[in-house]
């Protein structure tokens, strides 16, 4: 199967606070963008990989970790993998900023469904 | 260059096998490992594909050793590779894909298969035993195409299928031959108990029925019992039981019984070879649980790495069953007989059911359901065969007192033996789990799941776990384990902040640079604490960090567990007006909160704002915030008092309105609440308040350190005042001193117990200047705040980054 994948603008670099999560709905897709507090940017599907759900957006930023706001579940926002002793993994999408728009680029297939 | 080393080859590549060649590995046994496994994956927790089934976790989680642990330790290992015979004359295992490989010592643990019904139609398609990754995929591919589903066997293993499956969304109907479900494990009470709760979660149960037949023609579509019944299901799990694996051993021209033979040492009849896990038989006995596999292993191991260790005994085997909201619990033995001296209880409203069972008034088995936190101390005492006592007794019985219990618990611990396993699912040992607690500091159950595996299967051995922590923690370990206020730092609270003073630190992120913090920028543990202590020492200038705010008070409103939010308006001293209430029905309508609630402390929660309202509703309320959600005061809960009532002495709703107003909106190192009751009858329940006020015909009473919540705990009486000034100075002394000294999150119950209620006494009762000047600087700390929800409407940009949703 090909796997395209389409880049979404979902804002300008400033209107995201550092270390402030931010919800973005793009295509079908609900993300948490985040910019970490050396100025990067990284998206996760706002959708806790705990059992129970819940989203993301709302948790602490700590270097490159997020700390899931209902569960406290520790995610590395680089690959979206829960830290030990949970194990479990969020999605994330590669995302780029370009003359102070940052883009995030969803799998076709995703962005479609 | 190094002496050859001699040959190990380990034959299955399940838990037992592994859990002795990490034995070896840690004993620093010098051999060269080979591994055979007929499974194509590494070593996995079998008992977590129940685990698995039900949803919780993936096939990757319950890899236990992956490739890059054999390749670190120089294993090597053939996956999808059957073992088909063992040489003896040329020393030689042999496999199915022609590789022959030299052992100077091999390891049977080839475990065991499940158990197929020989009845006609058990080989029909959608029909699987529950034993590996291969059957736990076909049950979960079946139940994304069909509806029906049988499990024939009404033990462990096919309770926790039949509930998989239920969670799968499959119809499910459990086959069992007798009429008590777990009869290995339960006795009639708790195995009725059981089936009565499994009921509840959706499970159907066939009791007292004998498969006879599976029916269908290429694909099952039923069963049909002897008594000439049938069940319909288009998918049978098979889930009767187990057979040790001996094929290989027998054609070997190994001796088998039911398993594979072996002395206490894990020897077989055949040199140099060994068998451990459920494919072995000794003294008479194959086990199907991890326990009795690692108590053999650690056996094993030590004897291949030359370390002298007593012989294999035999294990004493406990059970729990794996479902969620069913706590069953069994050790040694369980059905009484003449024999037996029975102690039982049994609770049907509680749904919880205890027995113990005594020989010569030995311990010699025990059931528990529902409620199982004395597994763990029963557990030992069977294992040790402890005679009963009256102290045994009040304690497990639950008759004695608690303070007793608990020091008990203690000492069983300590009279554990350092190599006594804790953990069997894992095969931790007590020593393991105190090493891990002393080397790294550690003071919680998951850190010690993180670095030993402990607790990281069944979960049984948790408290045990707890009381090892407990134990090792007390007073006499202080110091080896030091303990910050998280695992970011050594540092504990008092040092912060001694620090934070003495070097002027100014951010979260200067406090964590300068005092060097593992984490660099914390965690949502000190991030949040460090905060709070910032801003009680620069009550002025400290700028509070939103990001470093818990989700609530970033967003002054109460996440709820499906992300929308509960908003809250001030009622000060439960009061409200006609007009309130109808603005705060206009606006629930408008924005359609989906329940709106009175609450414990007497005001209104509206739940289910959807994110992006919640600015809006603020807005329009037009009502100060209550912080329901907040490290504060939250609320001030009063009587009707003087204005109302017939006994009322003192105008309690005047004077909780008023402390309402006063402290509201001021940071607390946890959540603060306050009552004012107009007389003693108190009727607001002052006693279970951060401070409690009762109004008497001379002035006030004042308690403090009341607590409703989760470890309750009643007031203690602090002083009477005579003046409503006096009540407001001793409020305000006690709250400054709490501020200032509180632990992050730590409640005044917890904080009158630490600091001593004469000690706090002494302090604001005991010099008038310390009083005003502690009331002075909550009064000025007082003056910076002001209400979040006006201030968020003000600023645009932040209201946008935090509650707006764009859609591009
Ligand atoms: C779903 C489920 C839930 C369970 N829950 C619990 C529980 O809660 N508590 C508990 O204590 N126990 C539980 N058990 C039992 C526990 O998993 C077993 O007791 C344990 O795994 C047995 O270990 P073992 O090494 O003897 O056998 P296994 O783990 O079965 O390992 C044997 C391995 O040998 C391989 N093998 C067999 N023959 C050959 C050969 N000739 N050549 C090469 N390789 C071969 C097999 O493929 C297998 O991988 C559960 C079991 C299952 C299936
Ligand atoms: S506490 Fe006393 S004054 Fe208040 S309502 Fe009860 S009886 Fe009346
Ligand atoms: S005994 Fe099962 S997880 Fe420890």
């Amino acid at each position: 199967m090909e796997l395209s994948s389409r880049e979404y603008a979902v804002g300008a670099a400033d209107d995201f606070m550092l270390q402030i999560g931010r919800v973005v709905n793009a295509g079908e897709v609900e993300l948490a963008i985040f910019r970490t507090s050396d100025g990067a940017f990284y998206a996760v599907e706002n959708h806790s990989p705990h059992p129970k759900g819940g989203p993301l957006a709302e948790g602490i930023v700590s270097g490159y970790y997020l700390y899931d706001p209902l569960h406290d579940w520790k995610i590395d926002l680089r690959t979206g993998e829960v830290q030990a002793p949970d194990r479990g993994q969020a999605t994330v999408h590669p995302v780029t900023v370009d003359g102070g728009v940052v883009k995030v680029s969803l799998p076709e297939a995703v962005a479609r469904l | 260059m190094t002496a050859e080393r001699e040959k190990l080859v380990l034959i299955g590549n399940g838990m037992a096998g592994v859990g002795t060649i990490e034995q070896i590995l840690k004993l620093g046994g010098a051999y060269d490992i080979t591994v055979f496994g007929s499974e194509p994956h590494p070593n996995y927790n079998r008992i977590m594909l129940s685990y698995v089934l039900e949803g919780s976790k993936t096939i990757e989680d319950i890899i236990l050793n992956d490739h890059q642990w054999y390749e670190d330790n120089h294993i090597t290992l053939h996956t999808g590779t059957t073992v088909i015979r063992i040489d003896e004359n040329n020393r030689q295992v042999v496999t199915d894909t022609g590789l022959s490989v030299h052992y100077d010592k091999a390891i049977i643990a080839t475990g065991s298969n499940s158990f197929i019904l020989p009845v006609p139609g058990s080989t029909k398609e959608g029909v699987v035993g529950f034993r590996d990754i291969a059957d736990c995929d076909a049950m979960l591919a079946a139940a994304k195409q069909y509806r029906t589903a049988a499990v024939i066997g009404g033990g462990l293993l096919g309770l926790e299928a039949a509930k998989g499956l239920v969670n799968l969304g499959m119809d499910v109907t459990v086959v069992h031959l007798l009429e008590d479900l777990m009869e290995r494990q339960l006795d009639r009470t708790a195995s009725s108990m059981l089936q009565a709760e499994l009921a509840r979660q959706g499970v159907k149960f066939a009791m007292g029925k004998q498969t006879a037949e599976l029916t269908g023609e290429e694909r099952v579509t039923g069963l049909r019992f002897s008594d000439g019944s049938e069940l319909p299901a288009e998918f049978v799990v098979m889930a009767v039981g187990i057979k040790p694996n001996v094929q290989l051993a027998k054609d070997s021209g190994i001796t088998v019984n039911r398993g594979i033979v072996v002395n206490d040492y894990l020897q077989t009849s055949m040199a140099d070879v060994y068998s451990v896990g459920e494919c072995t038989e000794h003294r008479g006995t194959c086990y199907g649980l991890v326990a009795p596999l690692f108590e053999q292993g650690m056996v094993l191991a030590k004897h291949l790495s030359g370390v002298p260790t007593p012989g294999y005994e035999g294990s004493v085997v406990a059970t729990k069953l794996k479902i969620s909201g069913v706590d069953v619990f069994s050790a040694g033995e369980f059905t009484e007989t003449a024999e037996h001296t029975v102690i039982s209880a049994k609770d049907e409203w509680k749904r919880t059911y205890k027995k113990i069972l005594l020989k010569n008034n030995i311990i010699v088995g025990a059931v528990l359901f529902g409620d199982v936190t004395e597994s763990a101390s029963l557990q030992k005492l069977v294992k040790q065969a402890t005679e009963m006592t009256d102290e045994i007794y009040g304690e497990v019985m639950g008759t004695g007192c608690c303070g007793g219990g608990g020091a008990k618990k203690g000492l069983s611990v300590e009279a554990m033996a350092d190599e006594e396993i804790v953990c069997g699912c894992n095969g931790v040992t007590k020593k393991a789990i105190v090493d891990a607690v002393t080397e790294n500091g550690f003071t919680t159950v998951d850190e010690i799941k993180a670095c030993t595996g402990a607790t990281r299967s069944c979960g049984g051995c948790k408290p045990v776990v707890e009381q090892i922590l407990q134990f090792v923690l007390g007073d006499s370990f202080q110091q080896s384990a030091k303990q910050g206020i998280c695992s970011c730092t050594p540092l504990s609270r008092d040092e912060i902040v001694a620090e934070i003073t003495a070097k002027g630190l100014r951010t979260t992120k200067e406090v964590m640079h300068v005092l060097d913090w593992k984490q660099p920028e914390g965690c949502s543990k000190c991030r949040p604490a460090v905060n709070y202590y910032l801003g009680i020492i620069y009550p002025e200038t400290h700028e509070d960090e939103k990001e470093s705010r818990f989700v609530n008070e970033r967003m002054s409103a109460n996440i709820q567990k499906d992300g929308t939010y509960t908003v809250v308006p001030r009622m000060y001293g439960g009061v409200t007006t006609p007009e309130d209430l109808k603005r705060i029905a206009d606006v629930s309508l408008k924005y359609d909160v989906k329940v709106v609630k009175v609450t414990g402390g007497q005001r209104l929660d509206l739940i289910g704002v959807k994110k992006e309202d919640v600015p809006k509703v603020w807005e329009e309320l037009d009502m100060p915030s209550g912080y329901a959600y907040a490290k504060s005061l939250r609320t001030v809960k009063t009587c009707v008092g003087s204005q109302f009532c017939r006994f009322g002495t003192q105008d309690s709703m005047e004077m909780g309105a008023q402390l309402e107003r006063k402290y509201e909106r001021l940071d607390m190192p946890a959540k603060f609440k306050m009552a004012v009751n107009g007389c003693p009858r108190n009727c607001a329940e002052s006693c279970t308040k951060d401070i409690g006020i009762v109004g008497n015909d001379g002035g006030w009473e004042v308690f403090i350190g009341g607590n409703g919540g989760i470890k309750p705990r009643i007031a203690d009486a602090f002083c009477k005042v005579r003046t409503d000034e006096e009540l407001v100075e001793v409020c305000s002394a006690v709250m400054q001193y709490y501020r200032e000294t509180g632990n992050y999150l730590e409640r005044t119950s917890e904080w009158v117990e630490r600091m001593g209620l004469e000690h706090i006494q002494s302090v604001i009762l005991g010099s008038d200047d310390n009083r005003k000047e502690l009331a002075a600087r909550i009064d000025f700390a007082l003056a910076q705040v002001s209400d979040p929800w006006k201030k968020m409407l003000d600023d645009n940009s932040t209201r946008t980054a935090l509650f707006e949703q764009t859609r591009v």
